[in-house]
C-alpha cells in the first residue's frame, strides 16, 4: 500500500497532563503522530507510556494539555464539547479492552445504538456478519464468550462505516485463539471497508500485522517502523 | 429475564430492561410517589366534587344569600325588605324550636320546626322530597323531616313524634322526608358537632306554625336573594335596621351560615391538607430519587463512557436518564390516580354520612389526575436532574478509566483512645460513613424523614382522643345542659335544683350579641358562666382550665383573630335581645380552645351589663345517674325546655360521626407513612449494597463469613437508622405543627402533642422496616456471586 498524500490525522506536539487522585500524571510529551487514509496502525508501548491518551485524544474523547490535532481540515483541539461528539458519531468507532457493551441489551441491539444515531449506517446483522457473529445476533454479553464480545464491539465500531477505527487494546484480555479471531475482524475491517485503523497494545507480536508501527515510552514517540510485508492475525503468536 | 419489545429505540430498551434489573428499588419509590398522589387525589377530588355538589345544590335549590332572625316581624315589612337594593326575593319564615319526645329515647330531642308553603313551593331554600308527600295544608300536624334525622331513628312516612309545641304536646306525623341547602351540616344552635339522633328539621304547613306559635301575620325568620355583584354587607345593613324594632337578632350572609360556614372550613380543610401532606410525601421521593439514582449512575459509569465514545450526546444521555426517574414517577402516579379515585370514592360516601347532599356527584377531577401526574413527572425529574447531570458530565475519556480509589483516612473517633481497639468491620462502617458524610446525611435524612411522616400519622391517633378528653371531659363536665325557650328569671334555677336526679347545678346564660371591631364582626353569643364553673369550664387547649374574670370577655383564639383583637383591646357589642343595648367590653383574656368561635364572661358581668338580675337562659347539671330517666322524663314535660343535651349523647355522636371521620383519615395517614418509611429505608439498604458489594465480596473473598461481611453493611444501615431517630423526632414534631395548622379553623382547632406512644410507634415502625430490608438485603448478600463481581471493573 503506498502513502496517501493526504493524512487523516495530523498531531503534532501534544502533551497531557492528568490529575490521578492526588498525583498529576504528565502522560504526553511532545508526541507527533500522522495517520493516512486506509492504513493499519499499531501504536506500540508498555502500560503507561500514554497510548491511550494518544488514542482518547485522536478519538476525541480527551483533548490535549497544550499541542494540535487535526481530522481532514477540522482541529480537534479547538472544538468543543458538542464538535467532538458530533465527531465521534459521525467518524469514528471505537474498540474497547473491555469491550463496554451495554449488558442490557442483546448483540444486535448494541450495535443498533450506533446505527440509529448514524448517517449511513449498514444494518446491525451485515455489521454482526462481518464479524461472523451471524449466529449470536440474540445473545445478551453475559452469553457471550470474551471474543464475541469484543467482536460485537468491533460490529459496533464499524457499522456506522466510519472513517477511521480506533482499537484500545483489543486483545487485552483475551487468549490467543480468541485474540486471533478478534484481530482478524479488525484486519478484514480494514482492507474491505478500507478504514483507517490503529490498534494500540503493549504485545509486540501484534505489531507484525501493521503497514506502521510506532512505540511509545513515557510519553514520547521513541520510533516509527514501516513493516515491507505485513503478516496475517493467524500467523502471529504471542 | 428478556422483555421483548418491537422497534424500540435501543435505548429505550436499555431503559426498560435497566428499570426491571433495579424493580425493588423503583417498586420502592414507585409506591412512595404512589402514596402521595394517592391522597394528592383523594382529598383534591373529593374538594372538587363536594365544592361542584355544593354550587349546584345551593344554586338549585335557591339557598339564600343573606339570613336573619327577629321576634315577631308583621308580614307588611316583607315589601319594604324587598324593595333593599340588590334584593331580589325575599322569603318569609317560622321557625320554632321545640322539643321532642320520640318514642324508644329517653332523653328529649330537639326539633326545629319550619314553616313552608304548600307543596314545598318555597321562593328560596327549597327542600327537596326525597320519600313521601308534602303535608296537606288541611292536616296541621304532617311535617316533612329530615332525612338524616330519620335515619338515625329508622323514621318513614307514617312514624310519628310528639313535640312540645307552645306548651302543649301534640303528636307529630311524618308524610315525607327531605333534605334542605340550609342543613346540609346539621347541627343544634350552640353546639359544633352534629348529633342526628337529638336534633332533626321538620316543615310545616305555615298556617298551622304560624298559629301554634301566635305568628299570624307575622314571621321570625327572613332570607334574601341577592342580585348578582349585590353588596350583602349593605344589604345586611339596611336588613338589620328594618327589623330592630321587631327584635332581630343580626343579619348574617351565607359564609357564615351555621351550615354552610362549616362545610367551607372543613372544605378549607381538605384542600390545605391535600396539598401540603402530599407535598412532603413527594419531596421525599425526589430525595431517595436522587439518592437511588445517583449510585445507579455511578454504576453505570462504564456504560455511559461508552456511549459517549459511540457519538450519544450529553442532552441524550441526560434525557435517557431522565427518563428513568420519569417511567418511575409515572407508574407511581398512575397507581396513585387510580388508587386515589378509588379511596376518593369511598371517602366521598363517608362525606355524606355528615354533609348531606341529595346527591353527591364524585368524580375523579381531571384537572386533579392530570396536575398529579405532571407534579409527579416534575418532581421525578428534579430529584434525578442533579444526579443525572452530574454522572453525565464526566468526560468519556475519564469515565473509561476506573475511579481513582476513594481517600479514606482514619476516621475521628479512632483518634479517641477508646475506640482504638475497634475491629476491623467496625473501622470500615465508620470510616465509610466519615468519608462520604453528606451522602450518610442524606441516609440519615432519608430515613429520618420517613420517621417524621410516621410520627405524624400516629400523632393524630392522639389527637382525637385528646380533643375527646379536652372537650368532654375536662371542658364539658356537666351530665346534661338544659337550654330554655327564653330567658327566665332567677326562680328558674330553684326549679331545675329541684328536678329528680340533679346534685349540681350551674346557671347559663347566652346573650345573643353582635361583637364588632372596626369593620370586622361575627354574630355569635356571648356564654355566660359563674365565675369559676365547676361544670361548663373554659378550657385551653393545652392546659387548665380557665377562671373567668371579674369584668371583659374572654374570646376564643381564633375569635380573636377573626375580629383582629388582642387581650386588652375593646369589642363593641351589639345585644341583639331585649333593650338591644350596645357596649364597649374589654377582652380580658384569649383561650386558645378548640372547638368553634366562643365568647364568655362572668355572668354577673353580663348581667350587670345587661341591666337585669338573676336572669338565666340554661343550666349546666350534674346529675344522679340513677335518676336519669325520670330527670328527662321530667325535662320532656317542661314547656320552658327548648333543648336538652347529655353529654354521654353528645360524645357518643360525635364518635360515631367526627371522630369516625378522622379515623379514617388517620389510616391513610399512618397507611402510607408505613410505605414511604419501608420505601426510603429499603433504598438506604439497596444503594449501600450495590455502593459496597465489590469491597464485601473481596473480603468474602479473603475468608470472611457471610455472617462478618452482612455484619459491616448491615451495621452501616443500624448506624444510620439509629442516627435518624433522633433526626425524625424532631422533623415530625415541626411537620406535626405544620399539619395541625394547617389543619385548624375556625370550626375546630386539632392540639399538636407529640406523645411517647406515638413516637415509640414511629421508632418501631422504622426499625421495623429497617430489619426488614436488611433481611432482604442479606438475602442478596448471601447469593453474592463472589467471582462475577471481583471479575467486572467498576
Amino acid at each position: 500500500m503506498t502513502e496517501a498524500p493526504a493524512p487523516v490525522f495530523v498531531a503534532r506536539n501534544l502533551t497531557k497532563v492528568y490529575p490521578m487522585g492526588e498525583v498529576q500524571v504528565q502522560a504526553l510529551r511532545g508526541v507527533d503522530f500522522d495517520v493516512f487514509p486506509g492504513e493499519f496502525v499499531v501504536l506500540l508501548g508498555p502500560s503507561g507510556s500514554g497510548k491511550s491518551t494518544l488514542l482518547n485524544i485522536l478519538g476525541g474523547l480527551d483533548v490535549p494539555t497544550s499541542g494540535h490535532v487535526v481530522y481532514r481540515n477540522q482541529d480537534l483541539t479547538a472544538a468543543g464539547d458538542a464538535a467532538l461528539t458530533e465527531y465521534r458519531r459521525d467518524h469514528v468507532g471505537f474498540v474497547f479492552q473491555f469491550y463496554n457493551l451495554i449488558p442490557s441489551l442483546t448483540a444486535r441491539e448494541n450495535v443498533a445504538l450506533v446505527t440509529e444515531i448514524a448517517a449511513s449506517p449498514m444494518t446491525p446483522e451485515e455489521a454482526l456478519g462481518l464479524v461472523g457473529l451471524t449466529e449470536r445476533l440474540d445473545h445478551f454479553p453475559a452469553q457471550l464468550s470474551g471474543g464475541e464480545q469484543q467482536r460485537v464491539a468491533i460490529a459496533r465500531a464499524i457499522a456506522k462505516r466510519p472513517e477511521v477505527l480506533l482499537c484500545d487494546e483489543p486483545t487485552g484480555a483475551l487468549d490467543i485463539t480468541t485474540g486471533v479471531v478478534v484481530l482478524e475482524a479488525i484486519a478484514r475491517v480494514n482492507r474491505e471497508l478500507d478504514t483507517a485503523t490503529v490498534v494500540i497494545t503493549h504485545n509486540a507480536a501484534i505489531a507484525g500485522m501493521a503497514h506502521r508501527v510506532v512505540r511509545l515510552a513515557d510519553g514520547r514517540v521513541v520510533s516509527v517502523e514501516r513493516n515491507q510485508t505485513c503478516v496475517s492475525a493467524r500467523e502471529l503468536s504471542w | 429475564m428478556v422483555i421483548r419489545v418491537p422497534r424500540l429505540p435501543a435505548l429505550d430498551r436499555k431503559l426498560l430492561r435497566d428499570l426491571w434489573e433495579m424493580k425493588g428499588q423503583a417498586l420502592a419509590i414507585a409506591a412512595v410517589i404512589a402514596a402521595g398522589v394517592t391522597m394528592f387525589v383523594t382529598y383534591l377530588s373529593n374538594f372538587d366534587s363536594l365544592e361542584r355538589t355544593l354550587d349546584s345544590y345551593y344554586q338549585r335549590q335557591r339557598f339564600a344569600d343573606v339570613f336573619a332572625s327577629a321576634e315577631r316581624a308583621p308580614a307588611r315589612l316583607a315589601a319594604r325588605i324587598e324593595a333593599i337594593p340588590g334584593v331580589v326575593t325575599v322569603a318569609t319564615r317560622v321557625v320554632a324550636e321545640v322539643t321532642l319526645d320520640v318514642p324508644g329515647m329517653p332523653e328529649p330531642a330537639t326539633g326545629r320546626l319550619i314553616s313552608m308553603p304548600p307543596d314545598g313551593a318555597a321562593v328560596l331554600n327549597t327542600v327537596s322530597l326525597r320519600r313521601g308527600r308534602w303535608p296537606e295544608p288541611s292536616r296541621p300536624d304532617e311535617v316533612v323531616a329530615s332525612e338524616m334525622f330519620c335515619e338515625a331513628h329508622g323514621f318513614g312516612p307514617g312514624s310519628r313524634l310528639a313535640a312540645i309545641i307552645n306548651g302543649r304536646r301534640r303528636t307529630l306525623t311524618i308524610v315525607g322526608i327531605g333534605l334542605s341547602p340550609e342543613f346540609v351540616y346539621s347541627v343544634r344552635p350552640g353546639e359544633i358537632f352534629p348529633d342526628n339522633q337529638r336534633f332533626g328539621i321538620f316543615w310545616m304547613d305555615r298556617q298551622a306554625l304560624a298559629s301554634a306559635f301566635d305568628m299570624e301575620g307575622g314571621f321570625n325568620d327572613v332570607s334574601l336573594k341577592l342580585a348578582r355583584g349585590a353588596s350583602a354587607d349593605e344589604a345586611i345593613v339596611r336588613l338589620d335596621r328594618l327589623l330592630q324594632p321587631y327584635g332581630g337578632r343580626g343579619a348574617y350572609p351565607r359564609a357564615l351560615q351555621v351550615s354552610a360556614w362549616t362545610i367551607d372550613n372543613e372544605l378549607r380543610q381538605l384542600r390545605t391538607f391535600g396539598f401540603i401532606t402530599p407535598l412532603i410525601f413527594l419531596s421525599v421521593a425526589a430525595f431517595i430519587l436522587n439518592i437511588a439514582l445517583a449510585r445507579a449512575l455511578a454504576l453505570q459509569r462504564p456504560q455511559i463512557a461508552a456511549l459517549k465514545a459511540l457519538g450519544y450526546t450529553n442532552r441524550e444521555l441526560g434525557w435517557h436518564y431522565v427518563k428513568w426517574a420519569l417511567a418511575i414517577a409515572a407508574a407511581g402516579a398512575l397507581a396513585g390516580v387510580l388508587a386515589g379515585n378509588w379511596l376518593g370514592a369511598q371517602m366521598a360516601g363517608m362525606y355524606n354520612e355528615f354533609f348531606r347532599f341529595p346527591m353527591l356527584d364524585y368524580r375523579l377531577s381531571v384537572g386533579v389526575a392530570a396536575a398529579s401526574l405532571a407534579g409527579s413527572l416534575l418532581v421525578a425529574a428534579a430529584g434525578a436532574q442533579s444526579a443525572v447531570r452530574h454522572a453525565v458530565a464526566v468526560p468519556p475519556a475519564e469515565a473509561m478509566r476506573p475511579e481513582s480509589p476513594a481517600r479514606y483516612r482514619q476516621s475521628a473517633g479512632e483518634r479517641w483512645r477508646v475506640l482504638r481497639r475497634l475491629s476491623q468491620p467496625a473501622r470500615m462502617v465508620l470510616r465509610n460513613l466519615e468519608r462520604q458524610p453528606l451522602r450518610a446525611l442524606m441516609s440519615v435524612v432519608g430515613i429520618a424523614f420517613a420517621g417524621a411522616i410516621l410520627i405524624v400519622g400516629f400523632g393524630f391517633i392522639d389527637v382525637m382522643d385528646v380533643l375527646i378528653d379536652e372537650q368532654f371531659i375536662r371542658a364539658m363536665r356537666q351530665d346534661v345542659t338544659v337550654t330554655f325557650v327564653r330567658p327566665l328569671s332567677a326562680d328558674a334555677m330553684h326549679a331545675v335544683n329541684r328536678l329528680p336526679g340533679v346534685i349540681e347545678a350551674e346557671p347559663l346564660r347566652v346573650v345573643p350579641a353582635r361583637l364588632r371591631v372596626g369593620h370586622r364582626h361575627r354574630t355569635l353569643a356571648i356564654t355566660g358562666l359563674v365565675a369559676d364553673p365547676q361544670l361548663s369550664r373554659v378550657v385551653e387547649r393545652t392546659g387548665g382550665a380557665l377562671a373567668l374574670p371579674a369584668r371583659g370577655l374572654v374570646l376564643s383564639k381564633m375569635l380573636g383573630d377573626v375580629l383582629g383583637v388582642a387581650s386588652g383591646g375593646t369589642v363593641i357589642v351589639e345585644v341583639l335581645e331585649g333593650a338591644r343595648p350596645v357596649f364597649d367590653v374589654p377582652v380580658a383574656a384569649l383561650v386558645d380552645d378548640s372547638v368553634g368561635l366562643q365568647a364568655y364572661m362572668e355572668i354577673g358581668a353580663l348581667r350587670t351589663l345587661m341591666r337585669e338580675g338573676g336572669t338565666v337562659s340554661g343550666a349546666a347539671l350534674m346529675v344522679d345517674h340513677t335518676r336519669l330517666d325520670a330527670l328527662n322524663a321530667e325535662l320532656k314535660q317542661l314547656p320552658e325546655v327548648a333543648g336538652v343535651a347529655t353529654r354521654a349523647a353528645t360524645l357518643g355522636s360525635f364518635r360515631e360521626t367526627m371522630a369516625e371521620q378522622m379515623n379514617l383519615i388517620i389510616f391513610f395517614n399512618v397507611f402510607f407513612s408505613g410505605v414511604i418509611a419501608f420505601g426510603v429505608v429499603y433504598n438506604a439498604a439497596r444503594v449501600s449494597l450495590s455502593e459496597r458489594s465489590r469491597e464485601l465480596a473481596s473480603l468474602r473473598v479473603l475468608g470472611f463469613t457471610r455472617a462478618e461481611v452482612s455484619l459491616i453493611l448491615l451495621g452501616e444501615l443500624a448506624l444510620l437508622t439509629i442516627l435518624s431517630l433522633p433526626v425524625g423526632a424532631a422533623i415530625g414534631w415541626g411537620l406535626g405543627r405544620l399539619m395541625t395548622d394547617a389543619f385548624n379553623s375556625e370550626v375546630y382547632r386539632l392540639p399538636f402533642t407529640l406523645t411517647a406512644q406515638a413516637v415509640a410507634w414511629a421508632f418501631l415502625t422504622v426499625i421495623g422496616a429497617a430489619a426488614i430490608s436488611a433481611l432482604a438485603v442479606r438475602r442478596r448478600l448471601d447469593r453474592l456471586d463472589l467471582v462475577a463481581v471481583l471479575k467486572s471493573r467498576e
